[in-house]
């Protein structure tokens, strides 16, 4: 699904990322792990397609080149991207926000647009499995939300847009126990073996509920380790130091 | 990559221009053709006196040049200050024998004048340069008493409301342009509600400039009796041409004990190509007085079009009670340029104010908002609350907040908030990660930056002007 082949990265001739070799096939589950700056946020950024990166070497998803796609093509394409930190949109409702999103990838794949009625009934429902309450639905965007109302926020857009490949960047930090936990179901009621996700975070913590088939180090914008599951507790207890 | 593919400028969709033979009044500024003006019309000798009296006094007046925007001095002997489709000089008594072509420019901007309208509950006045060609809706509206007019009828058949209204509001001295409009307006629409009344639909007059060289001076006069209540809505649009175009309207409000007028605005004036050329100069004056106790005046305004706009719907709330309210969302692109804002001036006691204006400047464009809130001595416990927020995209741009508050007795508040903002490179990059191209980004984030003006407008215009304001910005970021 997702093929990286020796990417470059680098900003104002700073070389964030280097020389970064990383295959997804669908079904599977990525960890990247790893300290402080070691590039983990600028990956999820670059796969996005964010402006602003000089990019060297090849990212093919679904075996074609989407190095210069834009962003919403890419979106469109079926990559998501949870952010760390989600924006706030003033005077737009949650609501009007999703369905103008559904509808604008349903549109590029040639299916038909949804009206108010059957998005509002869609919404309700993908809402309901996450325990998030409907008033959410209709204040403004991200506005006023507590970081966890954020963060589950991204994970119902993830599960109403349906994407191949979703990223979650950090999407632990600043999550209590319980709001983890619907991240984490989340995510695992929406695994099927048709579509990937790779998973940045900081901590072991959320792959605790969240079982990943590998892990990635990644230490000054290479990968430097990959293993099993397993690999999370013995960094969990060592640190990043030793690698 | 896909953003360097977009349509860099949205043609102005609306600027064809319709062939018609025209009557014209001869060219210049003179008591001829203000005679001419009054003679076609039929009128009364008052008004003509009234005429004649205002251009006397203009000639003692002076263009103000106060404004931000400047512009090329206007040659007032170079313009026609009447034309009127040639086919209504004996004016049509229905619909049918009104001149196709007319009838096919309303179709185009998508006014249809014929019953289907019926199902959207607005009744119409359209006027065609100078002229007033249709009221529709009129039989239903006559029923409950209801005048629905074109000015020019209202002087022939009310003689006794436009007497006593006209100018009562904006004086025959107040400025040159108001000034200048009392002496040569030509037509507009006049609305009268009686005691208690609640007007069943949306009043709405469709403006449209087509003939070269002529300026457009409507004079609009709307009455609310006691207890009664009407919302009425004005579009604007005007075929494209290279030279700019003078529109000088006045519109007088007046409500009484415990009525409320609902005046909305959609502004679509021909803008100038994005070189800055031609489009038309917009500056009109408006104003209300809440001459009655709890009386309510409601302003809202969308002003996408126009070369330079320049105007400030008003509120004069003398009596005790009373409430003002502006609501305005002022887009400028290209080479366009807008001061706009509004004047609360509370006499009465217990009066409260609220003004909301939304600015949005992109490419070479210049927005400034101007507001004045004046609290008298004896407008005991008033409040006034203003906001105006304005919003940046490029860096060539630029938005001005010019508020004038004056605080007269102790016992009112006034607060004012203002901000600045950029259109922020993250709130985009969020709503293409969700699959959304950069204009409906655009479109996204700037409807929700006018939101809170955008739901006052009647629910059948709110959804055009979120259209409008997303058409007016096209290109603007990318």
């Amino acid at each position: 699904m997702l093929n990286i082949k020796n990417l470059k990265v680098s900003v104002e001739n700073k070389l964030i990322l280097n020389d970064l070799n990383l295959k997804i096939n669908p079904g599977e589950v990525h960890a990247i792990m790893g300290p402080n700056g070691s590039g983990k946020s600028t990956l999820a950024n670059v796969l996005s397609g964010k402006k602003g990166y000089e990019i060297q070497g090849e990212i093919l998803f679904d075996e074609t080149s989407i190095n210069d796609i834009a962003v919403e093509e890419r979106a469109q394409k079926g990559i998501f991207l949870a952010f760390q930190y989600p924006v706030e949109i003033p005077g737009v409702n949650t609501n009007v926000f999703l369905r103008t999103s559904l509808n604008s990838i349903r549109k590029s794949k040639g299916e038909k647009e949804l009206d108010t009625l059957t998005f509002l009934k869609l919404i309700k429902e993908k809402a309901k499995e996450l325990g998030i309450d409907e008033k959410f639905l209709s204040r403004q965007l991200n506005v006023g939300f507590s970081g966890g109302e954020k963060k589950k926020n991204e994970i119902l857009q993830m599960k109403l847009l349906q994407p191949k490949l979703s990223i979650l960047d950090e999407t632990d930090s600043g999550l209590d126990i319980d709001a983890l936990k619907i991240v984490a179901d989340g995510v695992n009621s929406y695994k099927k073996k048709d579509n990937a996700f790779l998973i940045i975070t900081h901590y072991q913590r959320l792959l605790d509920y969240i079982k990943p088939d590998f892990i990635h180090v990644l230490s000054k914008g290479k990968i430097v380790k990959t293993g099993s599951a397993e690999l999370a507790l013995e960094l969990e207890k060592s640190g990043y130091k030793n690698l | 990559m896909k953003n360097q593919n977009l349509n860099i400028n949205q043609e102005y969709k609306y600027g064809f221009t319709t062939d018609i033979e025209s009557i014209k009044a001869p060219k210049g500024l003179s008591e001829e053709s203000i005679k001419f003006i009054s003679n076609i019309k039929k009128e009364p000798s008052w008004m003509l006196d009234w005429r004649l009296k205002a251009f006397k006094r203009l000639k003692t007046l002076k263009e103000p040049n106060w404004q931000k925007p400047k512009y090329p001095k206007i040659d007032y002997q170079d313009l026609y200050y009447y034309s009127a489709p040639k086919s209504s000089s004996n004016k049509p008594k229905s619909l049918d024998e009104i001149d196709p072509k007319i009838i096919e420019t309303y179709k185009k901007l998508g006014i249809p004048l014929v019953e289907q309208q019926r199902l959207n509950g607005i009744a119409v006045d359209a006027v065609f340069d100078s002229v007033s060609v249709a009221t529709t809706f009129k039989e239903e509206l006559t029923k409950k008493g209801i005048i629905f007019c074109s000015i020019s009828e209202a002087i022939q058949k009310h003689p006794e409301l436009v007497k006593k209204y006209i100018g009562s509001v904006i004086p025959l001295s107040d400025h040159y342009f108001a000034t200048l409009n009392s002496a040569v307006f030509t037509d507009g629409s006049f609305v009268y509600i009686p005691p208690n009344t609640r007007c069943p639909m949306e009043l709405s007059t469709y403006f449209r400039i087509n003939a070269s060289e002529t300026g457009q001076f409507e004079r609009t006069l709307i009455i609310a009796d006691k207890g009664s209540y009407v919302s009425y809505l004005e579009g604007c649009t005007a075929p494209m041409r290279d030279e700019n175009q003078l529109h000088a309207a006045n519109v007088e409000l007046i409500a009484l004990d415990d009525a409320e007028i609902k005046y909305s605005t959609v502004q679509n004036w021909y803008p100038g190509d994005k070189d800055g050329v031609g489009g038309i100069y917009n500056f009109v004056t408006k104003r209300g007085i809440c001459k009655g106790k709890n009386s309510k005046i409601s302003w809202t305004q969308v002003e996408t079009g126009s070369a330079i706009t320049w105007k400030y719907p008003s509120c004069i709330l003398q009596g005790d009670n009373s409430v003002g309210e502006f609501y305005s969302i002022a887009i400028t692109n290209n080479h366009q340029k807008a001061d706009t804002g509004t004047k609360m001036i509370h006499l009465g006691k217990n009066t409260k104010s609220k003004i909301i204006s939304k600015g949005i400047s992109a490419g070479f464009a210049d927005n400034t908002y101007r507001g004045l809130v004046d609290i008298n001595e004896k407008a005991t416990n008033s409040r006034n609350y203003t906001q105006c927020d304005s919003l940046l995209m490029g860096n060539k741009c630029g938005a001005h907040t010019v508020p004038y508050i004056k605080n007269k007795n102790s016992t009112s508040t006034i607060e004012h908030e203002a901000t600045t903002t950029k259109i922020n490179e993250e709130q985009l990059y969020y709503c293409n990660q969700r699959g959304l191209d950069q204009e409906e980004a655009v479109s996204l984030i700037v409807n929700g930056f006018c939101k809170e003006v955008l739901q006052q407008l009647p629910m059948e215009f709110a959804v055009e002007a979120q259209k409008l304001v997303a058409i007016s910005l096209e290109g603007s970021v990318g």
